[in-house]
């Protein structure tokens, strides 16, 4: 295990941020973010609301813009280009805290849109991989329903088969399971832990505990627009360094 | 013990008690009651009428709409004269409400379009002048708007001698807008046929290009070859007929202008005042309709990696088109009724025209009915047409 990490070091990360500043007029939300995910890394950031995880994630696909600091996904430099937002945008598939389906339209058209209008495949083709996918999240029998008819699990399971059907290399979570009911939550992760099995470079925002030491390789904490501590989930649970981070552990794993 | 053996067999229907404590005798006595009221109404109201006509001595009847009319009208678009009948006069009324309706519909929608997008423009100037704009045009009386652009093209604009010609062959003077047309040729009948025949074209290349795709996957710009289809094939006919580009100018000869295409002061002003009327609520209705698609839609679209021409084709407008066509269709309705205000202006449409039907006739009634038919008619048209564009883009939720 230890062997596979170090050659992974040698390559260059699939996503990098380094001294990354952002601020919403006054408000800076992100402070000098230094950060960076391997090919197959799975990385799970926490932290309190308003601590800026989601602006960070998304900043790497660009719904958030950086105003200073270097962002390089797959060794391609984020910028005002919009060639390169688009490269950037073809690499990286997100899923949201609501999963914004797209209501108008039936599971299979929501799956085949962006592949046809985006990446121009044919359309029986685009058919053939979104009924893959939907086998894989298990719910190929809805594929002629339209989002409002599933349930909010159901939802968030095609929300993750629409973005697989691009053939991401990148998989952005942004606290998919917060606007589920309880008996939701597991199904929509275990289908994040059989994504994550298969290899999926995946970086989750999210505060199921459980995922994390399922699956991460490595759990990143922010707080107040900073990341405060990173390290691997065995020792970030069981012995914190910083004071905010056990303030943030002891309020959410103690009840 | 009693009162819940009584509530269930209610609530079975399986009998029903002669009291208005009973559901289903409740329902029923009280449509009966309903209904006799409102019958009783309409025939207090019938025999009333029938009565007072007769004392009057007032003909009833339709026999009036084959008489001869006995007045002339200002603009038609076919031809009428005096002697004409009722009947085609008002005909020519119906045409002529038609005439600016239509052409008005699709004026404002445009216009509203580019104002309500406009006013959720990032620009400080273009938003805040869409802004005014449509302030402006909603908080002022219709009537009092149709006014002012009467006595614009009215009284604002010289004498035919003296007209305006910002372009030349265009003619700007108190007695309308003058402006050139193709003289008559016998081509111009086979272009608008070969315009019919581009645009039955156009539906099999959307067929054939969603074929294509299907199997090799290339887009193909569908809506331009659509465009260049219905608009090429008439002008090869139109190289084949020999290319005529003779065209009938408008002159003045005498006092006033001969020959091309006229738009009255009343049609310009008509038309001006209701676009721009209808134009300001409109936009406000595009404006909610874009606003109410929540911002995850366009993030989601994003993140698939679509571009901003797809992304509002596909994702955004089919959304905002659920929001717009029902108060859509209540402005469509609204500029199509307001038309009739033509009637302070002088423009000869349905309400104009049938009022002089029925100051010269004395038949009121038929003379209102034949108002409120016609735009029955045409309002319940629209009202269909945009239900069932609205129920076709509809979501399914269950």
């Amino acid at each position: 295990m230890s062997a596979v990490k170090a050659a992974q070091t040698t390559e260059a990360p699939m996503i990098e941020l380094k001294k990354l500043n952002k601020w919403y007029g006054e408000f800076h939300v992100l402070k000098n973010i230094d950060f960076e995910c391997r090919k197959g890394q799975k990385i799970v950031v926490c932290g309190p609301s308003g601590s800026g995880k989601s602006t960070m994630i998304r900043c790497i696909n660009r719904l958030e813009e950086h105003q200073t600091g270097d962002l390089i996904v797959d060794g391609i430099e984020l910028t005002n280009d919009i060639k390169n937002i688009e490269a950037i945008r073809r690499e990286v598939g997100m899923v949201f805290q609501h999963f914004n389906l797209f209501p108008h339209l039936t599971v299979l058209e929501n799956l085949t849109l962006a592949p046809i209008w985006v990446r121009k495949v044919p359309k029986k083709e685009a058919e053939e991989t979104a009924m893959h996918f939907l086998k894989r999240v298990r719910i190929p029998e809805q594929a002629n329903k339209y989002p409002g008819q599933l349930s909010g699990g159901q939802q968030q399971r095609v929300a993750i088969a629409r973005s697989l059907c691009m053939k991401p290399k990148i998989m952005l979570f942004d606290e998919p399971t917060s606007a589920l009911d309880p008996e939701m939550v597991k199904e929509v992760l275990d289908t994040m832990i059989e994504l994550a099995r298969e290899g999926m470079t995946m970086i989750c925002v999210t505060h199921e505990m459980g995922f994390a030491k399922a699956v991460a390789d490595k759990v990143v904490f922010m707080d107040k627009g900073e990341i405060v501590e990173a390290n691997e989930p065995e020792p970030f649970f069981s012995n914190p360094q910083n004071e905010r981070t056990k303030l943030f552990l002891s309020q959410i794993l103690n009840h | 013990m009693a009162v819940s053996s009584a509530g269930s067999g209610g609530r079975r229907g399986s009998s029903m008690r002669l009291s208005l404590n009973d559901p289903t005798f409740r329902a029923i006595f009280w449509q009966i009651a309903v209904i006799g009221g409102f019958v009783l109404i309409v025939w207090w109201l019938i025999s009333n009428t029938l009565h007072n006509l007769e004392v009057r001595a007032i003909a009833t009847g339709w026999n009036f709409l084959s008489r001869e009319a006995g007045f002339a009208i200002g603009e038609s678009i076919i031809p009428f004269e005096p002697e004409n009948t009722y009947s085609r006069a008002l005909l020519v009324g119906i045409l002529n409400t038609l005439r600016v309706s239509i052409i008005g519909i699709v004026l404002a929608t445009i216009l509203g379009t580019f104002v309500g997008i406009g006013r959720l423009s990032k620009n400080w100037l273009v938003s805040r002048i869409c802004s005014v704009y449509v302030e402006f045009m909603r908080n002022l009386p219709l009537l009092v708007q149709l006014f002012f652009w009467w006595a614009m093209f009215q009284d604002a604009f010289p004498g035919p001698r003296q007209a305006l010609q910002p372009v030349p062959g265009v003619f700007f003077s108190n007695r309308g807008i003058k402006i050139p047309i193709p003289a008559e040729h016998w081509v111009h009948g086979w272009m608008a046929a070969a315009c019919i025949v581009g645009i039955v074209a156009g539906v099999f290349v959307r067929r054939w290009a969603r074929a294509r795709q299907a199997t090799t996957g290339q887009q193909f710009p569908v809506f331009w070859a659509s465009v260049g289809l219905a608009l090429g094939l008439p002008f090869v006919v139109w190289l084949f007929g020999g290319a005529p580009v003779a065209m009938d100018w408008p002159a003045l000869r005498g006092f006033n202008f001969q020959g091309g295409l006229t738009l009255t002061p009343e049609y310009a002003a008509l038309l001006v005042g209701l676009v721009t009327y209808t134009g300001g609520f409109i936009a406000e209705i595009v404006r909610a309709g874009i606003l109410a698609v929540p911002h995850g839609q366009t993030e989601a679209a994003a993140a698939l990696g679509l571009r901003k021409g797809p992304m509002l084709q596909l994702v955004i407008l089919p959304q905002a088109l659920r929001v717009i066509i029902p108060p859509m269709t209540s402005q469509f309705l609204n500029l199509t009724k307001n038309s009739s205000l033509a009637v302070a202006i002088g423009y000869p449409d349905l309400v104009s025209i049938a009022n002089t039907t029925l100051n010269q006739t004395g038949q009121a009634i038929e003379g209102i009915a034949v108002i409120m038919g016609a735009y029955l008619t045409v309002s319940l048209s629209i009202s269909v047409f945009m239900n069932w564009y609205n129920k076709r883009i509809a979501f399914k939720e269950r």
